[in-house]
């Protein structure tokens, strides 16, 4: 199965895996395992670690993603922020036991400026300005 | 990886949420004098000035000089690379999650 379901400020995408919820979080949290399907790291599955992934730079990028790990629920669920290119957002990882495996949801959401964090309170917040993108998008086509 | 675009400049420009305000307000209200959009703003003419001189760096509204006034319009198209940007990880996590699914039928159980 395959949903992706892009939006201006969601990304949700589902599979549904022939595999137990165990194994399939072994490859989520082990980082010589997420380097087979994801990239290189140096992640450890506890709340608070900074960690970073690292692809191969290209000239309009340095291929360095900057994270912390946000939850860590065994076989359920597993959350850290994903930096780069000056953008911030939110990667979740959940499993969910469905007949014959599991149902993995992967969501990246609220793609914001890593500046947003010296505008906490301001009026005019960028997730009020993402959510009407979708709009001013709209009157384009 | 492929997140080639590099919208940056565009970050940059949208990062501030006087501007980000500003050019919600072009979109939403069409072509406005600075005076005009100085009125509702909260900061002085200056720097709003200087505010929408940055969105026009960025491609992000339009001026037009009439008199003494300058007009300004949003170019809502300049946030393509933002959305661009933003969709190009669809294509990179449907290609991870494919070998995530090539892992696991490799995986021990």
């Amino acid at each position: 199965m395959n949903t992706p379901e892009a939006s201006t400020r969601t990304l949700v995408i589902e599979r549904k895996l022939s595999h137990p919820a165990s194994k399939v979080w072994r490859a989520l949290t082990q980082g010589a395992l997420m380097e087979e399907w994801l990239m290189k790291n140096d992640f450890q599955p506890v709340a608070g670690h900074r960690f970073s992934f690292r692809a191969e730079p290209n000239p309009h990028w340095n291929g360095i993603i900057e994270c912390q790990v946000l939850a860590v629920e065994p076989n359920q669920r597993l959350s850290y922020s994903w930096g780069s290119l000056g953008l911030e957002s939110t990667v979740t990882f959940t499993l969910t036991p469905v007949e014959g495996g599991v149902l993995l949801r992967m969501e990246q959401s609220g793609f914001r400026p890593d500046q947003e964090q010296a505008y906490q309170g301001a009026k005019y917040g960028w997730k009020r300005f993402i959510d009407g993108l979708e709009r001013v998008v709209g009157k384009l086509t | 990886m492929d997140l080639q675009a590099n919208p940056d400049e565009l970050f940059k420009a949208l990062s501030d949420p006087t501007r980000r305000a500003l050019f919600e307000r072009l979109s939403r209200e069409g072509e406005l004098t600075v005076h005009r959009l100085t009125e509702r703003s909260g900061v002085s003419q200056p720097a709003v000035s200087k505010h929408l001189g940055q969105l026009r760096e960025a491609g992000l509204v339009r001026d037009r000089r009439a008199g003494r006034e300058t007009h300004y319009s949003a170019r809502p198209q300049a946030l393509a690379p933002l959305l661009d940007w933003m969709k190009s990880y669809a294509t990179f996590w449907n290609d991870r999650l494919d070998r995530l699914e090539n892992l696991l039928d490799r995986m021990d159980q």
